[in-house]
Formats: C-alpha cells, sequence, structure tokens
C-alpha cells in the first residue's frame, strides 16, 4: 500500500543523507522525496512516499524518529490529507492539429503551457500523482521529449498542522 | 573567557565532559589535538597498535563501568580502521564517542591524502555523528556527542574535526554547555502508566512465566530492579548472551542462557510459556529460531527503551517504552499493591516441570559432553577451571566462536558488566583489547580474556600495548588449531569439508611470542596440569599470562537450536546431532 509520510527534520548538512541512508540500509522502498527548508529556515520539510504493509510502515516511522535530526514524523495515508505533485513536461508540437489538441488537453487537466518554441510545447501540470498519470497517458502518442516531476508534497486535511 | 585554540578545546571539553581516558592513535590530521593532549595532565590517553582496538578498548571500558568510552584516531585510514570497533559498539548499544581528525575544510572533497568521508563511511552504524566546521562549535559538538551517546538507547557517536579546524593559531572563546537541550532529541524514560498496569496483570495471572531479559538490563544498570521483581513474583528468568549476569547465573530461578546455544530449560520453558516478559531483550535471530514458530502460546510484555526494537521481529501485545530502571521498580510497586497474586499452585506446577527439564537434559544438573581425559583437554572444562580458579568474580571478555559460546555457557555470571562480548556484530579480535579497557577501569579485578587461536591473532599486536600501560590481563586461548564454529557448521552441513578452517601447522608458538611481548606464556596439553598452571597465572597479578591451552579439536558447542524450527528444537549433542 502506498503512504505518504512527512518529516520535519533539523535543516543542517548530513540530515538528508541520514534520511536517505535509512532507507536504503534497512531495505525499505523510496518512491517519491521532497525536501525544502520551511519558513523557519532551521527546519526542513520533507515528504516521501514508499510502499509496504502497516507492520513495515510502523517500522518505517519509528526508525525515521530515531534518527537525532529528526524533530517530527507523521504518516499522512492514516487520516484526511491533501497530497500534491508539479510536472513539467517538454512534448514534440510541430503539427497545427496537434499543438490544437495538446492545448485543449492541458485546459482539460488545468494545466498551463509555460514555454512555447516552433517545434515543442512545455506543459506544467499540478495535482495528485494518479492525475499527473492521466496526462502522460492522454498525450504520450504525441511525443513526449522529457518529463520533470518534483514528487509528492502532502498537508494534512482541516485545522490539524505539523509544526515544532 | 578564555582564549583556546581548537585542538586545546578538543581536550578541555573531554575534560569537562568528565572524561579521563582516551584510546587512540596520533596521525596528521589529529597532530594538533595530540599536540593539545600532550600538555595537559587531566586527560589520559593510552597508545593502541591499531585504531580498531582503541575502539574496542573504549567499549571494553564503557561496557564494564557503564562511563562512556572515549577514542581518537586521525582521518582516511585512522578513522576506517575505527569502523569495526564502532559497529560493534553500535550493534551492542555501548556508549562511546569516537573522535577523528579531518582533512582541513578546503581539502574536504578533493581526494587529499588519508581523506575518507568519515561522516559518510560511519553514517549506518553511528548513533549520530558531526562534522564540525568551526573551532568555536567543538565544545558544544562534543557536550552533545556525550549526551547523545549516553541517553536513551546508548550508542557511539562520530565527531569528525577537519585540521584547520584545530589550528593552534586560531584561538576562541572556550564555553562547555552546562546543559544540553535538543528539541529533535528527546528519549523517553518512564512507560506510558495505562501499558504498565496491563503488563501487570497480565503478569500477575500467569501460570507459565517466563522473564525474558537482555542487554538492556546490564546497560540500563537495572539488574537490582530485575532481581526484585523476578523474587518477589518468584518465576524464571533467563538471559540473553547480552544480559548474562544480569541475573544472578547461580541463582535457582536462573534457567541459564537461551538462544541458538541456550540451554535445554530456558528454550524450553519460553516455548511452553503463556507470558513472556521481555526486558531489554530484542528478539534477535540468534534468539527466537524461527519466528513463525517462536512461543506459540504466549502473551508478550516487551519493555525497551528503543520503539523500534518493540513489535520489529516479534509483536509485543503490551509494548512499554521506557528505560528498565524506571519502569520495573514502578512495576514492582503496582505487584505489591496489587489485590490479587500469583496463582501459588499453577507456579509451583510450573517450576515442577522446569526443574524436571532441568535434570532430564540441563548442561547444569550432569555433564552432558565427554568429560576430559589426558591430553584431550574438554574447552568446557577449561571454563570451568577458569571459573573455579577465579571463584566466578573476574571479569571474562570474548573474542567470537566457540570459546564465546563455552564461556557463557559454563562461566556462571552472577554480576552485570562482568561479561564482556561483542553480540550483535560478533567481532573476533574484540577480546583482548576490550580486556585492556576493563583493567584499566578495574586494575585490582582479574580480567580474562577467552578466546581462540583464530581470535586472538586479529588483535594480537595489542600485547604490546598490555606492556607499555601496564595492563596485566589474562588470556586463555582454546587452541584447537581451527576455526572452531565454522568447523563445527562445516562438521554439520558441509559433510567435514573444512573448507579454509585449520592452521595446519601455521600457527605460531604463542608461548615464545608472548615472552617476545616481554609477558609470560604457558602451554597446557594435558588436563591434569590445568588447574595448577591456572592457578599459577591468576597469582601473577603484575604481569600479562598468555595460556594457550590445548583442547579436543572435534569437540561442538551444544545445545545447539536446529535451523528453521521452534526455540525448543534443539540438539543436545553430537551423537544426536549426527
Amino acid at each position: 500500500m502506498k503512504r505518504i509520510v512527512s518529516i520535519l527534520l533539523e535543516n543542517e548538512s548530513g540530515a538528508l543523507s541520514r534520511v536517505v541512508g535509512l532507507f536504503a540500509q534497512r531495505g525499505y522502498n523510496i518512491d517519491t522525496l521532497t525536501v525544502a527548508p520551511t519558513d523557519d529556515d532551521t527546519l526542513s520539510r520533507l515528504t516521501l512516499t514508499t510502499q509496504g504493509d502497516d507492520k513495515m510502515v510502523e517500522q518505517i516511522v519509528k526508525q525515521l524518529h530515531k534518527l537525532i535530526d529528526t524533530i517530527k514524523v507523521v504518516d499522512l495515508t492514516d487520516g484526511p490529507h491533501i497530497e500534491r505533485e508539479l510536472m513539467l513536461v517538454k512534448i514534440k508540437a510541430t503539427e497545427n492539429d496537434v499543438r490544437r489538441e495538446l492545448k485543449s488537453c492541458v485546459e482539460i487537466f488545468r494545466g498551463h503551457i509555460i514555454d512555447v518554441t516552433a517545434s515543442s510545447y512545455t506543459v506544467q501540470l499540478a495535482g495528485d500523482s494518479e492525475k499527473l498519470d492521466a496526462f502522460i497517458e492522454a498525450v504520450r502518442d504525441m511525443g513526449i521529449m522529457e518529463v520533470v516531476r518534483s514528487g509528492v508534497s502532502g498537508i494534512s486535511r482541516g485545522d490539524k498542522f505539523l509544526r515544532v | 573567557m578564555e582564549l583556546l585554540s581548537g585542538g586545546e578545546i578538543v581536550i578541555r571539553a573531554l575534560k569537562d565532559a568528565g572524561i579521563k581516558y582516551v584510546w587512540g592513535y596520533p596521525g596528521g590530521a589529529a597532530l594538533h589535538i595530540y599536540d593539545a593532549l600532550y600538555r595537559q595532565e587531566d586527560v589520559h590517553h593510552l597508545l593502541v597498535r591499531h585504531e580498531q582496538a582503541a575502539v574496542h578498548a573504549a567499549d571494553g571500558y564503557s561496557r564494564s563501568t557503564g562511563e562512556v568510552g572515549t577514542a581518537l584516531v586521525t582521518s582516511g585510514p585512522g578513522a576506517t580502521n575505527a569502523i569495526t570497533g564502532i559497529a560493534t559498539a553500535f550493534m551492542d548499544s555501548i556508549p562511546m564517542v569516537v573522535i577523528s581528525g579531518q582533512v582541513p575544510l578546503s581539502k574536504i572533497g578533493q581526494d587529499a591524502f588519508q581523506e575518507t568521508d568519515m561522516v559518510g563511511v560511519s553514517r549506518p552504524i553511528v548513533k549520530h555523528s558531526f562534522l564540525v566546521t568551526r573551532a568555536e562549535d567543538i565544545a558544544e559538538t562534543i557536550a552533545k556527542a556525550y549526551y547523545i551517546a549516553a541517553t536513551g538507547r546508548p550508542g557511539p557517536v562520530v565527531v569528525d574535526i577537519p585540521k584547520d579546524v584545530t589550528d593552534p593559531d586560531h584561538k576562541v572563546p572556550y564555553h562547555y554547555p552546562a546543559e544540553i537541550k535538543m528539541r529533535s532529541y528527546q528519549p523517553t524514560d518512564k512507560g506510558h502508566r495505562g501499558q504498565i498496569k496491563r503488563a501487570v496483570q497480565t503478569l500477575l495471572d500467569a501460570k507459565r512465566p517466563v522473564l525474558y531479559t537482555g542487554g538492556g538490563v546490564v546497560i540500563d544498570n537495572a539488574s537490582e530492579h530485575l532481581i526484585a521483581l523476578a523474587r518477589e513474583l518468584n518465576y524464571p528468568v533467563t538471559n540473553t548472551l547480552m544480559g548474562l549476569g544480569a541475573y544472578p547465573g547461580t541463582d535457582r530461578q536462573y534457567l541459564g542462557m537461551l538462544g541458538m546455544h541456550g540451554t535445554y530449560e530456558a528454550n524450553t520453558a519460553m516455548h511452553h510459556a503463556d507470558v513472556i516478559f521481555a526486558i531489554g531483550a530484542r528478539f534477535d535471530d540468534r534468539v527466537t529460531n524461527d519466528l513463525e514458530k517462536f512461543c506459540p502460546h504466549a502473551t508478550i510484555i516487551h519493555i525497551d527503551v528503543d520503539p523500534t526494537s518493540v513489535s520489529k521481529n516479534i509483536e509485543a501485545h503490551i509494548p512499554i517504552v521506557g528505560t528498565c530502571s524506571s519502569v520495573l521498580p514502578e512495576m514492582l510497586a503496582l505487584i505489591k499493591q496489587a489485590d490479587s497474586s500469583p496463582d501459588a499452585d499453577a507456579i509451583a506446577e510450573w517450576w515442577q516441570q522446569i526443574d524436571q527439564w532441568r535434570a532430564d537434559k540441563g548442561i547444569y544438573t550432569a555433564s552432558r559432553y565427554e568429560e576430559s581425559s589426558g591430553n584431550c583437554i574438554k574447552p568446557q572444562d577449561v571454563i570451568k577451571m577458569l571459573y573455579k580458579v577465579t571463584n566466578g568474580e573476574a571479569i571474562v571478555t570474548s573474542d567470537v566462536g566457540q570459546h564465546q559460546m563455552f564461556a557463557a555457557q559454563y562461566y556462571l555470571f552472577d554480576k552485570p558488566r562482568t561479561w564482556i562480548n561483542s553480540g550483535g556484530l560478533g567481532t573476533m579480535g574484540f577480546g583482548l583489547p576490550a580486556a585492556m579497557g576493563c583493567k584499566l577501569a578495574f586494575p585490582d579485578t582479574d580480567v580474562a580474556c577467552v578466546t581462540g587461536e583464530g581470535s586472538i591473532q586479529m588483535c594480537i599486536q595489542e600485547l604490546s600495548t598490555c606492556s607499555q600501560h601496564n595492563l596485566p590481563v589474562k588470556i586463555i586461548n582454546l587452541n584447537n588449531a581451527a576455526l572452531g564454529m565454522v568447523r563445527q557448521w562445516q562438521d554439520m552441513n558441509y559433510s567435514s569439508r573444512y573448507s579454509e578452517s585449520l592452521y595446519e601447522d601455521s600457527l605460531p608458538d604463542f608461548v615464545k611470542l608472548a615472552e617476545a611481548y616481554g609477558h609470560v606464556g604457558m602451554k597446557i596439553t594435558h588436563i591434569d596440569e590445568l588447574e595448577e598452571k591456572m592457578r599459577e597465572c591468576f597469582a601473577m597479578k603484575d604481569r600479562v599470562v598468555f595460556m594457550d591451552i590445548y583442547v579436543d579439536r572435534a569437540e561442538h558447542v551444544y545445545p545447539m537450536q536446529m535451523p528453521g524450527g521452534s526455540m525448543r528444537d534443539l540438539w543436545l549433542n553430537k551423537t544426536e546431532r549426527t
């Protein structure tokens, strides 16, 4: 089962490598990983998605918490939450009908065309991972040149928040 | 505020952390620190012959005293040589700080001479690590390192210090923090009250209980609490390899060690138990045997300070995250106040059953191996003799292999911190340097390193360290001219094809070798000379004595759990196995 785990981490050198190392060392998978400083620049917020049964995820959460740099760990999958991922896709677009079709596809998915050349469009799309997957399927035949995905960021719904 | 250089700050911070002894080996990147060490008298340094030994010695010092051990090494090979020692300490949760020199900041990443990314290399085997980039940060980092190493589930912490950060010409104000607080690290101490109450009720309701206690009891100095609780309940106790001594080995309620080479009564009692109370133990694979078949009738209560150890291998029905020294007395108080008490009839019946198992197949009620005779000295008899000659009061360190298991089985440890061995990592070469650490801490106590001719050769150079620092340890070498445990497995699983496990005639003359280092060597080949020679050995209080004892080459360690079986599936002797 797919899980989304959120971590508040000391923004210090080596902290990220400890998180990543833990996964390699204990044989856990990382599907996606995003990390950036928060409004408090001494803190990093990290979201990662992984696969595993309840027992494995319980261990992952506990092991993450055990890292000295880790301040808080939450398995967002336990409750209602929102997940978003940003994707940039460069697609071949030379023929006029392809350009038209691509433009309408982008509108349907509520994305934006953020760069245009005579032979390509670059599309920006945000949403949950399934939506991004669906867009890729929709435009696959047009000729995808490059895909960049940010990995999932997550936040819980409602008034709950993760903060020091 | 006093102005000190980075090198001076390192040493001053060690002093302020209460550190008296540092084991180490100098080298380029650590020379500023070593110079600062030379110019003071508070922190004593013990020069070893290999960095692995520095860490093992600091480890032995820590295990025998409960204090944090300290090692100091240089960058590159100094740091990588320390790795085995650090991993050993990590696996057994030993508090330790390892300070490593590093190439100057400007050279990091340039593949400089003797450069290794120590923080990176050590990452999976440390509790935490630091790379210090400013002289101003050294004191606080060292204070944090000792705090992290010693608290919660203890473990080794690496502090990597680039050479320019210790520059003698760059002086900064020195301040050692009186207290360390970290928002990201707040180890749990007290257990959950509700869980503790549930655990107490479950214990009181038990009909076939076993207390299964591990290294956590030793590390947490909770032995007295364990004894008080066990006596109050009159329940049987078994210790893991790491827990030996936490409960007295000669006590009536003690079943012996459990696990792969545990006693019949301990393993069988575990299998039939209805309540297993795991205290500072982690359900290691060398204990449980096949997890699917593990103790099918038992409700599991588990105290551990480390939440990741709870329900990792075996699901705990009543998990309690807290220290043994906090939770056990709380439980005892509740037991004393409780309305109910243990079912005396059921417990009497349980003891009757256990006593039957002991009488039938226990290794302490009868000798389960052929006795020594003439030139055939049984390794078990050597350990029994060691026990007799030292009145069971020695600190015994061991290396890894058959001798380790024989020592664990036949030396009945009555006190914690007297059995010092590498249980988790299983590091050959640990025994001698660890013994040096123990001897430094307890100069008036007999310290015996039980080893084999395989293990001892992995750190034998430390015989020289023993001379330099006057550490008169006794080496009990069970010499069977083979890697005994490897050979045993080859006997059992590979039709006695001894692939690379025999030394043939390549072994050194250990007597001459010991003498070359200025020590006393003894060669024992006949059972009749064992006691006299061993008494002679321990009578030489101020000498290192190397007892090279030729033991039966064919002997195996039993009992032994059958692979893939439950805890009670044991071979009890060679005939049964083959």
